[in-house]
């Protein structure tokens, strides 16, 4: 029997030797004349949409499934339990910040005056959502120690591209914009990519024996071309650059500019400000470090911080404060938010367009507000001792299983861990295990993976984010596995390699999907 | 604290565990001037019903109870309950990108049947997983489009999204490709074709147009795809209202299509998030931007999905990649899947002809008022339509306000040669008596003005 057989065979059965159900796509369920919909009755005059249309009318209509509702409810019900979760347990995934995601935060953005307000409804009508996004931002401020703030980019990668522009704005209007960024070998493959968009030449910068940055490469490598370094803190291999400050001066001496990648702020919340030490501009991931669901890949959100200097250049429009006529950048108090009276003296806010300097839209409208709601509430709910706590949990619970497991697996940076470590597969890879297998095998053990064979500076990474929302049981769980896998590595490698054994699809062919992709579903001929 | 698991005596011992006296030893690392020695200065932690409290007041001052002609890209339709139920399982919501294919099969499945209905309803061969949204959509496709013919001039429509058209030209601000905008026909609101031919060149690597258009008409899709075809330029379209598709012929001429699929059962929430997504002739796959899932199987045969072609993209790539984008709109996208399936092939057909019929209502209704007159007659619409007023916008605007009801957006801001023009929807969940009452409120002009 052939593999396409096997699976469309399978397809038609409710179950197989897993503990999840079978489902064939919705296209293969559906059949003509079913509906899950019902639109209520026009008051006004049907149509005839072909007249109407002529040329522009559709003839055909797309092939789109015919189900029930119970039908659909099943469908993407069973869908679901084939996927692991948060809520399911740990996702040790590094860099990613996979920690708890608040359900009063899906609550409160589903409330319907701010679910369902229009972009371009009249300020006089937006203020609630506008004082959301104030205080959001005042909030953001004071945790980065930034001077101004864009909420406009959609993802982490779209702010590095916000703040890369604001980068080149100002070198502009230096009368240069310089050629160059520099980037570390340690970033994330987004940071090049980000710099390549922005017009820039991308220079990579070489990791020092302790995975941090080569001040004396540093000094050689920035020179009158360099526009900014973008570095991430703690980096990759979850160490904090304790010579920040002499890397921003040594940039700064040349003119050129430091910019953060915030991926990691999740171990700076509350104990220490990108402000504060040195940075001209960052972005934040409100997914990561603010407990916005990552849905299975998005959406996110990536505000833009910076220093005054650069706020000229910020993505219009951005938010005022109109006061006696005055136009200010709004820092909401805690007392207006909280304020029930309907007789206090509110501000108005509003959007300024009128800013000659800015780098333009990256975005229509004003950015994934429904996110900006959860983040709110997320740091509504924690205050400033909750957050503070919550960074000492995530650095803890990372250096907990270090202590736990570097007797067992590499450890090639002895610096101290903040809120990830990496390991490197060297002791498994000469029985011929690589980090990909011990992660499929972890899958076994019932934990999503860390994340794999990133960074590149390290021979075959095991990156492990446990996050603050692990407690120690889950830890040693944990901890655990990674030990007994560590021990089948010696004993039975086999195991390892082919894992992992539980799941409902094996080991997928990813060669085959790309050399011949098939990217949609097609009726059988 | 009410999220963290741990505690002050658990702390203690994993503390002991890894040998260090202190928390603030493991911040040893940041240097003493650095570390942040006070509170943040920021709200007090709140309890999970003072948390509800706040929103709900913020909610409350946005003023619910409003009916809504506003349209220009966020479109308010009637959203089925079964999305919520389903997207706030928490094996959709709360997990990551699904680069772990054989934990990830229910991710990975629901944006493969994503892709397919995109790729069904665009008259398309392939869809990608998804964009952050419709503007940044339509500028990835035109450097899409750059890298398929190596060729780097655009020529965009001044009747596509001003906002589409703003965010484009900060994509392509230091990426040396220079954008022709092509006006519009004053009598039918669409693009000039004659100038749109007139601004194609050899050198021209993509027209951007968006169907319907910004006024609401749709644009001659085959006369626009033979201009840009004649001189080697690829069209893109763009689509700001995705449940046009239901109704309107879809743009098969075109070589890559820009979707905003926010209409498919995502809330307004004030402009976001939304969801974006490029769909594309096969020829140009490897030009894509943004992830793609596909078929394959696994070591017994069984069908499964993953996440493929990933060499476009930056992970693999770095700066040579066909976009940074990572983090897309998945959650979003799993929201149209939902949508789509329960409206179904019938279904949303029917949808978009109660759109079509409710705006040809409303247009005729406003239209005949004293003192008012619909623009742009002489091309067909879909549900939006431009509206000029003896009046100022600013004049009449706020007797509608009064009436609880927010009338078309105001055009002077994007096109200042269209005086007294305004832009209004009218999409199915808008009722007869708002039309009536809007139309009534617009004719109600002070004696003498």
């Amino acid at each position: 029997m052939s593999s396409s057989e096997v699976s469309v065979a399978n397809a038609n059965q409710k179950v197989r030797p897993h503990p999840t159900q079978n489902e064939a796509l919705l296209f293969e369920k559906s059949s003509p004349g079913k509906r899950a919909c019902k639109l209520p009755p026009l008051d006004v005059p049907a149509v005839d949409a072909a007249a109407l249309l002529g040329a522009a009318h559709r003839s055909r209509s797309a092939e789109l499934p015919e189900l029930s509702e119970i039908e659909i409810i099943r469908h993407f019900t069973r869908l679901s339990t084939w996927n692991y979760s948060i809520d399911l347990g740990m996702y040790p995934l590094g860099s990613c910040t996979m920690k708890y995601n608040p359900r009063v935060n899906e609550y409160v953005a589903r409330i319907e005056g701010l679910a369902e307000a229009h972009p371009y409804r009249p300020d006089s009508l937006a203020q609630g959502i506008l004082e959301v996004i104030g205080l959001l931002q005042r909030c953001l401020l004071e945790i980065t120690g930034m001077d101004a703030i864009t909420l406009q980019p959609a993802a982490g990668a779209h702010g590095e591209f916000t703040g890369i522009l604001l980068v080149r704005a100002w070198h502009e209007s230096q009368g240069n914009p310089r050629r160059k960024i520099l980037i570390p070998d340690s970033a994330h493959g987004t940071n090049p990519a980000s710099a390549a968009i922005c017009g820039y030449t991308v220079e990579t910068l070489k990791s020092n024996p302790e995975g941090g940055i080569d001040l004396e490469a540093l000094t050689r490598q920035v020179d009158e071309e360099t526009a900014a370094l973008m570095l991430t803190n703690p980096s990759t291999i979850g160490v904090f650059e304790s010579q920040i400050h002499k890397i921003a001066d040594i940039l700064h001496a040349k003119g050129a500019l430091l910019y953060m990648d915030g991926a990691n702020m999740n171990a700076l919340v509350g104990k220490a400000r990108p402000g504060d030490f040195g940075v001209d501009v960052m972005h934040l991931n409100l997914h990561k470090t603010f407990s916005t669901p990552h849905g299975g890949g998005g959406p996110g959100s990536g505000p833009v911080a910076c220093k005054a200097f650069l706020e000229p250049f910020l993505p219009i429009p951005i938010l005022v404060r109109n006061e006696n006529g005055t136009k200010c950048a709004p820092g909401l108090d805690s007392e207006t938010w909280e304020s029930k009276n309907p007789d206090t003296p509110r501000v108005s806010l509003g959007w300024n367009y009128d800013r000659p300097q800015s780098i333009g839209r990256v975005r229509a409208f004003y950015g994934n507000v429904g996110m900006f709601i959860r983040a709110l509430a997320y740091i509504l709910a924690n205050g400033p001792d909750g957050l503070r706590q919550t960074t000492e949990d995530a650095v803890l619970n990372a250096n907990y299983i270090r202590s736990q497991l570097e007797d067992l697996f590499e450890l090639p940076y002895k610096t101290p861990s903040m809120h990830e470590v990496v390991f490197s597969d060297k002791r498994q890879a000469a029985r011929g295990i690589k980090t990909g297998d011990i992660a499929k095998r972890l899958i076994d053990y019932g934990f999503h993976p860390y994340t794999v064979s990133f960074p590149l500076i390290v021979h075959g990474a095991l990156m492990i984010e446990p996050t603050e929302s692990e407690s120690r049981e889950e830890l040693d769980l944990f901890i655990a596995a990674m030990r007994s896998i560590a021990r089948e590595v010696e004993e039975n490698p086999e195991l390892v390699k082919t894992a992992p054994h539980s799941t409902r699809v094996s080991r997928l062919d990813e060669v085959q999907a790309a050399r011949k992709p098939i990217l949609r579903w097609r009726p059988q001929p | 604290m009410r999220y963290l698991p741990n505690s002050p005596a658990e702390r203690e011992k994993m503390l002991a565990a890894i040998g260090a006296a202190s928390i603030d030893g493991l911040f040893a690392v940041i240097p003493a001037e650095y570390r942040l020695d006070r509170d943040l200065d920021l709200p007090r932690a709140h309890a999970e019903s003072e948390i509800i409290d706040c929103f709900r007041a913020a909610g409350a001052k946005n003023s619910t109870d409003y009916a809504s002609f506003l349209g220009a890209g966020a479109y308010r339709h009637y959203r089925p309950v079964i999305i919520d139920s389903l997207i706030q399982r928490g094996e959709f919501l709360t997990s990551y990108t699904p680069y772990q294919a054989e934990i990830s099969q229910g991710t990975l499945q629901a944006i493969f049947e994503f892709q397919t209905m995109i790729a069904e309803l665009t008259a398309m061969d392939v869809a990608n997983a998804s964009m952050y949204d419709g503007s940044t959509g339509a500028s990835e496709a035109v450097m899409m489009a750059t890298r398929a013919t190596g060729r780097h001039q655009a020529v965009v429509a001044a009747t596509v999204h001003p906002e589409y058209r703003e965010v484009l030209a900060t994509y392509t601000k230091f990426r040396s490709l220079p954008t022709t905008l092509a006006g519009y026909d004053r009598e039918t609101g669409r693009i000039d074709l004659a100038a749109l031919d007139a601004a194609v060149t050899q050198e021209t690597a993509a027209v951007l147009v968006q169907s319907p258009n910004f006024f609401g008409v749709i644009e001659d899709i085959p006369a626009i795809a033979a201009i840009a075809h004649a001189k080697g330029a690829l069209l893109v379209v763009s689509i700001a209202e995705a449940i046009s598709l239901g109704v309107v012929r879809p743009p098969v001429e075109a070589d890559i299509v820009s979707l905003e699929a926010q209409s498919f059962g995502v809330a307004l929430s004030y402009g976001g998030p939304f969801c974006g997504v490029i769909a594309a002739k096969e020829q140009f796959l490897r030009q894509m931007p943004g992830r793609l899932v596909g078929q394959t199987t696994d070591s017994s045969g069984y069908r499964g999905f993953v996440l493929t072609l990933a060499t476009r993209e930056q992970h693999i790539r770095r700066e040579r990649a066909t976009s940074n984008i990572c983090t897309n709109q998945a959650l979003v996208a799993l929201m149209a899947t939902i949508f789509l399936s329960v409206y179904g092939k019938e279904g949303i057909r029917e949808l978009a002809e109660h759109n079509l019929a409710k705006a040809a209502y409303a247009a005729q209704k406003l239209g005949s008022q004293p003192g008012a007159k619909l623009l742009f007659t002489g091309a067909p619409r879909f549900h939006e339509f431009v509206l000029q007023t003896e009046e100022s916008p600013a004049q009449w605007s706020q007797r509608l306000l009064d009436q609880k009801i927010v009338g078309g957006i105001d055009l002077s801001r994007w096109y200042p040669e269209l005086s007294n023009a305004t832009l209004w929807c009218a999409t199915e969940v808008v009722t007869r008596e708002q039309i009536d009452t809007a139309a009534g409120a617009l004719a109600a002009r002070p004696a003498g003005a």
